[in-house]
């Protein structure tokens, strides 16, 4: 390729960032914007507030994603690892009751069995990946399996209910409020920031973009590839067990039917927010709008008598496809390229 | 290149004129890239396309094959103009090209792939029977001994290519556009080439054959091109211009030296010593000793275990024995990230596979290598720019914007970007696997100089190539290694292409190592 010709490749490309950069940030206004013509209550404080809440479990589950997809690996078991965790934390935190009583220490205790659990899940995900020279599509199809079986049995088949009482204790960590903002909001930002920053700043982040472009390349350049990617599943863990601890608060319960399709949900919140499913390239911050987005969508529906609610997943896929159609960017190039 | 190919050429030139291209401009975006040029193919000729990497080579044989469209300009075919929607318009009428990056199904066999879109069906059914003769009888036409039912993905890259010439031979091409075939080609397998290229000449086929190669051109071409920055410099017969005229043609201006004046110092302190370094099925007890500010060539033909030799070396390939002692004291050198601390880089010969990150721009690609250099907690983006800054300088890296994509660099502003990346290590010890494969003639004498350089401020060079003029023009010493042997290490006089092609072939050199020290 010439100099003029790679002028006017990159002149193009420039172009397309720009529209990825600021795409799913204007669909998010559109979306606002269309919410508020069908419904006036649409940008009260309380709805908001509701949207941002729920936003948060997907949100920042799909924090994690983006580590894994922008490394070029994916991660299915999420939902199931969700519902695993969840159940594993109301069992523990039941049984403890009896000793230690329906205090704070019994749920520190339940969100620190929460975090080894996500942590270790991940770690399960990621070496078996990496050293057992599995594609991590077929390893984590399994432990989605595995984790949501382990659910259903500890239920019996049933619902497992944390213990009344501990619910009472445990509930601000859901209902809860500081400065006016909802804890679980609060925690969706603190993750996504430590995320862009470990992501954007730092030489681990930098290691996910190489291996995500090109294993090869990161091995020539003295990256340890594996661990780079067992920490992404980790790090995948760790956000699951994090949205679990918020989550539990919020019914008290769990069965064989909790986190179904989240692991769908986070992935298209990271596509949708221009994360390159193929690797290479991850945007945190695409990823907290595609979040939001994804919830706002299902928010509108319920707010308006034009479209059934039961068109949510319809309305979601439609967007999802859209949005990456619209990134790609090849619509807008010509033939000759 | 052997006598033989020289002595080869064919003074006549060619029948009517097949194709040409008449006024082609062509512009991406506000971009021009080529200016007015015409150029006209005959039957039963050869004719060479010469220029730098952006010169606009590319650009006009995918227009002529119809990749591309002109803005500008058209295609005369057998005197009449034509457009060709796309690349299998051009197909349809006989003009076939083979891209310089091999187009194959990787996943697929020999046959499938030869026929791949215009099987041949008995009925509804593939008739296998008829696609495996066929893929046989094209395969020996070209001497070359691969089974048709074997996957590419098994095949070596020289391999490859065969398969890929098979294929147009098999689309009854009668004007065939080979973009720098002999890149990845031995030189026994340039000599089949030349041969097949030849035979399709006599037949009346129209060949363009594009090439940074001088020797080739001399060799096989009768007519030479010459393109430099999109425009048509000249076009005569391949006899009427010297190597020295082409060069110059090509570049603009005269090349004064081509290889860096370097004084060699065999009583320098050794600091590398291999020894009895064995790779299973690769590579035997191969051992050879580094001096400080020295150039040590490692020649061989394709597979003769060299590659895999320096890769078990700084630690990205298991290795089954042998030691290494980096200036007397043994190290431990179990990964590159080891052999980096040992102050030892390696520049892949596959730059775009292994070297850099294609979809990105210059900067992360630069660091990625010395990253904990950057910081260990937040990457210091100034500093990496700072360090790009000096790269660009050092290296004389020409983009014309520093958030392109490195993808749509020149193959030879990649190859100073991959130096410079492993530059950033600050090595004592640089192994370069191929540095100028299918780079330009300026841009390769600079990359001579940059060698040059290093070995003046007291850092050793092994050097990998199949080329045997840089072989010959920059190292001291050339080991030569046949069949995972290294057959000898040739010092002084001995280095001349006839010693090498003995030894690289196993004629000279016994059993075991005869290191000269």
């Amino acid at each position: 390729m010439s100099s003029l010709e790679r002028r006017a490749a990159s002149a193009s490309s420039r172009f397309s960032i720009d529209f990825k950069a600021l795409g799913p940030f204007l669909a998010l206004v559109v979306l606002f914007v269309l919410g508020t013509a069908i419904n006036d209550a649409f940008l009260s404080g309380g709805n908001l507030s509701n949207i941002f809440t729920r936003a948060a479990f997907i949100g920042i589950i799909a924090v994690g994603a983006t580590f894994v997809i922008t490394a070029g690996g994916i991660d299915l078991s999420v939902g199931s690892m969700a519902a695993f965790i969840s159940g594993a934390m109301i069992v523990v935190m039941n049984t403890l009751v009896e000793t230690l009583g329906p205090g704070l220490e019994t749920v520190l205790i339940g969100i620190v069995v929460s975090i080894i659990l996500g942590i270790g899940a991940g770690a399960v995900n990621g070496l078996v990946s990496t050293k057992g020279k599995i594609e991590a599509f077929i390893v984590t199809l399994g432990t989605m399996g595995i984790y949501r079986s382990l659910v259903t049995y500890m239920a019996d088949g049933g619902t497992l209910s944390l213990d009344f009482e501990v619910r009472g204790t445990y509930r601000p960590v859901y209902y809860g409020e500081l400065l006016g903002i909802p804890v679980p909001v609060l925690v969706f930002l603190a993750v996504a920031i430590a995320g862009y920053v470990l992501l954007n700043m730092t030489p681990f982040g930098r290691k996910c973009f190489a291996i995500g472009s090109n294993e090869q390349v990161a091995r020539y350049s003295a990256i340890h590839v594996d661990r780079v990617k067992t920490m992404t599943y980790v790090i995948q863990g760790l956000c699951v067990s994090i949205a679990t601890i918020i989550y539990v608060p919020r019914l008290g319960s769990a069965s064989s039917s909790t986190g179904v399709l989240w692991e769908l949900e986070a992935i298209a919140a990271v596509i949708i927010g221009g994360t390159m499913l193929k690797g290479g390239y991850g945007r945190i911050w695409g990823t907290v709008v595609g979040a939001i987005m994804l919830t706002t969508i299902g928010n509108i529906l319920n707010l308006t008598d034009a479209i059934s609610n039961y068109l949510n997943g319809a309305v979601q896929g439609l967007i999802i496809i859209v949005a990456v159609f619209l990134q790609r960017g090849d619509w807008r190039r010509k033939k000759s390229k | 290149m052997t006598d033989a190919a020289v002595h080869a050429v064919n003074p006549g030139i060619g029948g009517e004129v097949r194709l040409s291209g008449r006024k082609i401009c062509k512009s991406f975006g506000p971009a021009q890239v080529l200016f007015d040029v015409s150029i006209d193919l005959h039957a039963g000729e050869v004719h060479a396309l010469l220029g730098e990497n952006g010169a606009g080579k590319s650009t006009l044989v995918k227009i002529l094959s119809g990749y591309h469209e002109p803005t500008e300009g058209g295609l005369v075919l057998d005197g009449a103009e034509v457009s060709f929607a796309d690349s299998e318009a051009g197909e349809g009428h006989g003009v076939i090209l083979i891209h310089q990056e091999l187009n194959l199904a990787e996943q697929l066999t020999v046959e499938e792939n030869i026929f791949l879109g215009r099987e041949i069906k008995r009925g509804w059914f593939l008739d296998k029977t008829a696609m495996r003769a066929e893929a046989q009888r094209l395969l020996e036409q070209l001497q070359c001994d691969v089974d048709p039912r074997t996957r590419i993905r098994d095949l070596s890259v020289s391999d490859r290519q065969m398969v890929e010439i098979a294929k147009a031979l098999s689309k009854k091409a009668d004007i065939l556009i080979l973009d720098e075939p002999t890149a990845v080609l031995t030189g026994r397998e340039v000599e089949i080439l030349f041969d097949q290229i030849r035979r399709l000449r006599e037949q009346g086929v129209a060949i363009l054959y594009i090439s940074h190669k001088l020797d080739e051109i001399k060799a096989i071409a009768d007519r030479v091109t010459v393109l430099r920055d999109g425009r048509h410099i000249v076009t005569e017969p391949v006899v009427d211009l010297s190597k020295d005229d082409m060069a110059r043609l090509m570049v603009g201006r005269d090349i004064k030296q081509m290889f860096p004046h370097r004084v060699s110092d065999t009583s320098a302190p050794i600091v590398l010593s291999v020894r009895d370094l064995s790779v299973p099925g690769q590579v035997r007890d191969a051992s050879f000793n580094l001096h400080k500010g020295e150039v040590l060539g490692f020649a061989g033909i394709v597979g003769a275990g060299r590659t895999a030799l320096m890769e078990a070396i700084i630690g990205l390939r298991e290795r089954s024995s042998g030691t290494i002692e980096r200036n007397g004291a043994p190290v431990r050198i179990a990964s590159l990230q080891d052999a980096k601390n040992s102050g030892i880089a390696y520049l892949t010969k596959d730059r775009k596979g292994s070297g850099l990150l294609l979809n990105m721009d210059m900067r992360p690609n630069l660091t990625l290598l010395a990253l904990e250099k950057f910081g260990r907690v937040i990457v210091d983006r100034k500093a990496e720019e700072a360090a790009l800054e000096k790269a660009i300088e050092a290296f004389d890296i020409r983009a014309a914007d520093r958030k392109a994509k490195v993808g749509d660099f020149s193959g030879g502003n990649q190859q100073k970007l991959l130096l410079a990346k492993v530059m950033e290590t600050d090595p004592d010890i640089v192994i370069i696997d191929e540095p100028t494969r299918g780079i330009d003639i300026g841009t390769k004498s600079q990359i001579y100089h940059f060698i040059g350089d290093l070995t003046d401020r007291g850092k050793s060079v092994i050097l990998l190539s199949s080329e045997m003029p840089e072989m010959l023009g920059l190292s001291d010493r050339i080991a030569v290694m046949a069949a995972g042997r290294i057959t000898g290490i040739l010092e002084g006089n001995d280095r001349n292409e006839h010693e090498i092609m003995r030894h690289a072939t196993g004629i000279s050199g016994q059993e075991g190592v005869s290191v000269h020290e």
